[in-house]
C-alpha cells in the first residue's frame, strides 16, 4: 500500500515539507478512490439487471451535486494553500549560500565551477583555474551547509535533479537561476538531467558529494593549498 | 444558409442526396457519415503504428540496448562475429554493403537493438501519432461527424465540402508525418512537446527533416480540425431539429461542441509557435534561440496555451462517450444533467488558465507557480463533479453489463485514477521531485491512453450505426476485461517508478545505479505491454470479422432514446426519413410515462408537454 517506500531516500533539510505533502495527498487521494471504487462496485452488484426490477426514475439532486462540488473544492483549495509555504520556502525565498557553487548545464555534462575561499565568481582562486580542463559532473559540497547553485544554461534546456534532496530545476541556455539545498547526511548521490536533451540525454549524470565536515576541509586544503581556512 | 437542408426535410432536398456513385460515396464523399467512417479508420491504422511504437520502447526499456526478438541478431553473433542464426546471415550481409546502400534497419537499429536517436524518434512519434492522429480523428474527426448531425436531427453537417476537404487535408497531414519516418535523420526526436531551443537547431538533435515535416505536418492538421471545428459549431448552433433546444442535446454533442470551441481557439496558437520553430529552423529567426535575443521558455508557454486545452479536447468527448453509454445500460437518465454540461463548460473556460502547472520547474517566475497551482486545483473540481454524478447515474439503475458498458465503466476507473494522481502534480512542491518522472508518464496514460476505452466504448456502441451490423459481444466482452487487466498492470507501476525517481525519456535505465532496484518493475511493465498489445487483436479480428459478417442491426438494438436511433442501421444519405421534432431530453429512461424503459426524443406522447424538458 505505502507507495511511499519507494521514494529515494530525503536528505535534505526541505525534503521532509515536500515528502509530507506528497504522504497527504497520497492519503487524501487514497480514501477517494477507496470510497468511489467501493461505490461503484456495490452499485454494479446491487444495480445490476434483474428480472421484473425497474431503474429508480430520477434526474439527480441538486443538494448532493452542491455537497460533492464543494468538499472536494475546499479541499483542492486548502492544500494549495499548504503547498504555497513549502513552495515558498524552497522556490522562491533562497537564502544566502554559506557555500556558491555554478553549474553550466551543456549537452552531455555538467561543468562545475567553484569560487575558491573568496566566494566570488570570475576571481583568480576560481576553480578550475585558467587553462585547466573543466570539472564535469562532480561536485562537492560539504553537509549541513547551505550551499546554493548558480544554474547557467549554454545550450538547451537540462534539468537539475537530485532525487535525494528534492531538488528539480530547469536550466535555460542564455540566463542565471539560483537554486539551493542543504544536505543532511554525507554521501554521493546521482545527479541525472531531467529534461530530454538530445542523443545523449539517457546517461547524462553526474554526482554530488556530500562531505563531512573533516573531509570536506581536506578537500578544500587539496583544492587551494596557499589559502589556510575554507571560506 | 441556404434553404437548409436539415431545417427543412423536404422531399425534393431527400431526392438530391440519392444515388452519387462510387467516388463521391466512398472517396470524396460530403456524406458526413462517411467521412465520419474515414477519420475512424485513418485512427485505427495509426493507433496500430503508434501502439507497435510503444512496443518498440517497452522493450527497449525492460531490455536495454538488446536485440529485439526475431529480427535481431544472436549474442553469439555480437560478441564473435561468427553467424549462427539466418537472421545473423541476413545482418552480415547487411552490414557488408558500402553505406550508402544500407537499409533503414542497418542504418536505425544496427544488429536489432535500438539506439538512442532511434529510441528518442520512437516516443517522440508515439505520442504525437497517439494524440494527432488517432484520439482527434478517432473522438473528433470520428464520432463528432457521425455523431453531430444525427444527434441533433439534421440530415448533414452545415458545410458538406468544407467537411470533405477537413478529411483529405487531415490525411494529407498524415501522410506527411508518416513520411517524416523515412527521410535522411529520421524523425523528430525532441518529444510530443518538441521543447525549443532543442528543436531550434538542427545541431542540437541531429534530426533536420524530420522534424521540419513535423511541424509542417502539424500545421497541416490545424488548417483540418479548424475546417472541422467551424463546421461542427456552425452545424450544432443552426441545425438542430425543432424542439431539439441545447438542453435537449445528448452530453456527446455537447462535449464534441465545447471541443470544438476548444479546437477553433487553441490549434492557431499551435500552429503560430510551429510556424515560428521552422522559421527559426530553417530562415534564421530567433525566437526561441537566446543567442539572438530569443526566449527559450517562450516555446513552452505558447505551447502549454495549446496542449492543455488540448488534453481537454481529448478527453472531453471521451467523458461525452461515456455518459451515453453509462446512462442507455443504466436504462436511467443522466444524474445532474445540466451540472454535467456545466461541469464541461467550466473545464473549458479553465483550460486556459492552467498551462504553467507544465512548467513549475521551467524556469519560470516561482511567483506564477502559486497562481498556476491554484487556478489547477480549481479545475479538478469539475472533473469530480463528472466522475460522482456519473457514479450517481449508476445508483439505483438496472445495470446490463454490455461490451460498450464495460468499457464506458473501465473508462470512469481510470480516469478517477488519471485524476486523483494529477492532484500531486497540481501541488508545486510535490511536483519538483515527480515532474519529468515516470509518475507523470503514468499520470498522462490514466487519461489520454484511457481515452482508449472510451473509444472502444464508442466504437462497440455505435457500430450497429455506423456499419448495420452487431459486434460480437463475447469476443467484446473478452477484449473489454483483458484490456483492463491488462492496461492497469502496463500503467499502474509506472508510478512506482515515478516516486523511485525514475525520469521519463532516458533510453537505458541501467546507466543510472540508483534505477537499477526499479529495473524488475520496468520489466513487469514491458511484459504487461506486450500483453496488452496482443489483446488488440481480439479486438481487430471481431471489427474486421463483424464489419462483414456481424448480425444485421435493427434501428434501435440498444434500446436508446437519442435521434441517432430512430434512423435505419446504416442512416441512408439525409439520414432522417423526416426530419424528426424532438419532445424531450436524452435520457428519459425508466420514465413512468410509458411502460417500457426507453422514451425516445421524437415520440409524441398524449401528455408531452411540461415534463421530459429538464
Amino acid at each position: 500500500m505505502r507507495m511511499l517506500n519507494w521514494l529515494p531516500e530525503d536528505v535534505s533539510t526541505y525534503g521532509k515539507e515536500v515528502d509530507s505533502l506528497f504522504y497527504l495527498i497520497y492519503y487524501i487521494t487514497g480514501i477517494v478512490f477507496l470510497l468511489v471504487t467501493v461505490a461503484m462496485i456495490v452499485f454494479l452488484i446491487k444495480y445490476r439487471y434483474q428480472e421484473g426490477r425497474r431503474a429508480i426514475y430520477t434526474h439527480g439532486s441538486t443538494t448532493l451535486e452542491i455537497i460533492w462540488t464543494a468538499i472536494p473544492a475546499i479541499i483542492l483549495i486548502l492544500l494549495a494553500f499548504k503547498s504555497q509555504a513549502a513552495w515558498s520556502h524552497i522556490k522562491m525565498n533562497i537564502p544566502p549560500g554559506e557555500v556558491q557553487i555554478r553549474v553550466l548545464a551543456k549537452q552531455f555534462n555538467w561543468d562545475i565551477t567553484y569560487p575558491g575561499p573568496d566566494g566570488k565568481f570570475g576571481t583568480e582562486d576560481d576553480l578550475p583555474r585558467p587553462g585547466d580542463p573543466a570539472i564535469l559532473d562532480e561536485i562537492h559540497v560539504p553537509v549541513n551547509k547551505v550551499v546554493r547553485v548558480e544554474l547557467v544554461g549554454k545550450d538547451v534546456i537540462h534539468s537539475f535533479f537530485l532525487p535525494h534532496l528534492r531538488l528539480k530545476q530547469d536550466v535555460l541556455p542564455g540566463r542565471t537561476i539560483l537554486a539551493w539545498f542543504q544536505a543532511t547526511k554525507p554521501g554521493r548521490y546521482p545527479l541525472p538531467c531531467a529534461e530530454l536533451c538530445g542523443i545523449g540525454h539517457s546517461g547524462m549524470l553526474g554526482s554530488l558529494i556530500v562531505h563531512t565536515p573533516e573531509e570536506y576541509a581536506a578537500w578544500v586544503k587539496e583544492k587551494w593549498p596557499s589559502t589556510e581556512k575554507a571560506q | 444558409m441556404s434553404e437548409s437542408r436539415a431545417a427543412k426535410g423536404t422531399h425534393e432536398v431527400h431526392e438530391a442526396h440519392a444515388h452519387p456513385g462510387f467516388v463521391r460515396t466512398y472517396i470524396f464523399s460530403t456524406d458526413h457519415k462517411m467521412i465520419g467512417r474515414q477519420f475512424l479508420f485513418m485512427g485505427l491504422f495509426m493507433l496500430i503504428i503508434g501502439g507497435l511504437m510503444a512496443m518498440l520502447i517497452r522493450w527497449e526499456l525492460a531490455f536495454p540496448e538488446k536485440p529485439l526478438p526475431i529480427i535481431g541478431a544472436s549474442k553469439e553473433f555480437i560478441d564473435t562475429g561468427e553467424p549462427k542464426t539466418s537472421m545473423d546471415q541476413t545482418w552480415a550481409e547487411w552490414l557488408s554493403k558500402p553505406e550508402s546502400e544500407q537499409n533503414w534497419l542497418t542504418k536505425n537499429m544496427p544488429m536489432g537493438a535500438i539506439t538512442a536517436p532511434l529510441y528518442n524518434s520512437l516516443f517522440t512519434m508515439h505520442a504525437t501519432l497517439m494524440i494527432f492522429f488517432v484520439v482527434m480523428p478517432i473522438m473528433v474527426g470520428g464520432f463528432g461527424n457521425f455523431l453531430i448531425p444525427l444527434t441533433i436531427g439534421a440530415r448533414d453537417m452545415a458545410f458538406p465540402t468544407l467537411n470533405m476537404l477537413s478529411f483529405w487535408v487531415g490525411l494529407l497531414s498524415g501522410i506527411i508525418m508518416l513520411a517524416s519516418l523515412f527521410v535522411p535523420g529520421g524523425p523528430a526526436a525532441a518529444g510530443w512537446t518538441s521543447y525549443a531551443p532543442l528543436t531550434a537547431k538542427v545541431e542540437y538533435t541531429g534530426v533536420n527533416w524530420g522534424q521540419n515535416l513535423w511541424c509542417i505536418s502539424l500545421i497541416v492538421m490545424g488548417i483540418s480540425s479548424l475546417m472541422g471545428s467551424i463546421n461542427y459549431i456552425t452545424t450544432i448552433i443552426n441545425m438542430r431539429a425543432p424542439g431539439m433546444t441545447f438542453f435537449r442535446m445528448p452530453l456527446i454533442t455537447w462535449s464534441l461542441f465545447i471541443t470544438a470551441i476548444l479546437l477553433l481557439l487553441a490549434l492557431p496558437v499551435l500552429t503560430s509557435a510551429l510556424a515560428m520553430l521552422l522559421f527559426d529552423r530553417m530562415l534564421g529567426t530567433h525566437f526561441f534561440l537566446p543567442e539572438g535575443g530569443g526566449e527559450p521558455i517562450l516555446w513552452q508557454h505558447l505551447f502549454w496555451f495549446f496542449g492543455h486545452p488540448e488534453v481537454y479536447i481529448l478527453v472531453l468527448p471521451a467523458m461525452g462517450v461515456t455518459s451515453e453509454v453509462l446512462s442507455v445500460f443504466s436504462r436511467k437518465p443522466i444524474f445532474g444533467y445540466r451540472g454535467m454540461v456545466f461541469a464541461m463548460t467550466a473545464i473549458a473556460f479553465l483550460s486556459w488558465v492552467v498551462w504553467g502547472h507544465h512548467m513549475f520547474v521551467s524556469g519560470m517566475n516561482p511567483l506564477i507557480g502559486a497562481t498556476f497551482m491554484m487556478t489547477t486545483m480549481v479545475i479538478a473540481v469539475p472533473s469530480a463533479i463528472k466522475t460522482f454524478n456519473w457514479l450517481g447515474t449508476l445508483w439505483g439503475g438496472s445495470i446490463r453489463f454490455t461490451t460498450p458498458m464495460l468499457f464506458g465503466l473501465a473508462f470512469v476507473s481510470n480516469f478517477v485514477i488519471g485524476g486523483l494522481s494529477g492532484i500531486f502534480m497540481a501541488s508545486t512542491p510535490v511536483d519538483i521531485f515527480i515532474h519529468d518522472t515516470y509518475y507523470i508518464v503514468a499520470h498522462f496514460h490514466y487519461v489520454v491512453a484511457g481515452i482508449i476505452f472510451a473509444i472502444f466504448a464508442a466504437i462497440t456502441y455505435w457500430f450497429p450505426k455506423m456499419f448495420g451490423r452487431m459486434m460480437n459481444e463475447t469476443l467484446g466482452k473478452i477484449h473489454a476485461i483483458l484490456t483492463f487487466i491488462f492496461f492497469n498492470a502496463t500503467f499502474f507501476p509506472m508510478h512506482i517508478l515515478g516516486v523511485g525517481g525514475h525520469m521519463r525519456r532516458i533510453f537505458n535505465p541501467m546507466q543510472y545505479e540508483f534505477l537499477h532496484p526499479l529495473q524488475p518493475i520496468n520489466v513487469f511493465i514491458s511484459i504487461s505491454a506486450f500483453c496488452l498489445g496482443a489483446v488488440q487483436l481480439i479486438f481487430l479480428f471481431n471489427f474486421i470479422w463483424s464489419l462483414f459478417a456481424g448480425k444485421r442491426a435493427d434501428r434501435n438494438p440498444w434500446h436508446a432514446n437519442t435521434l441517432e436511433w430512430t434512423t435505419p442501421s446504416p442512416p441512408p444519405h439525409g439520414n432522417f426519413d423526416k426530419i424528426p421534432t424532438v419532445y424531450r431530453g436524452p435520457y428519459e429512461y425508466s420514465s413512468p410515462e410509458v411502460a417500457e424503459d426507453w422514451l425516445p426524443q421524437d415520440r409524441r406522447l398524449e401528455t408531452t408537454t411540461a415534463k421530459g424538458a429538464h
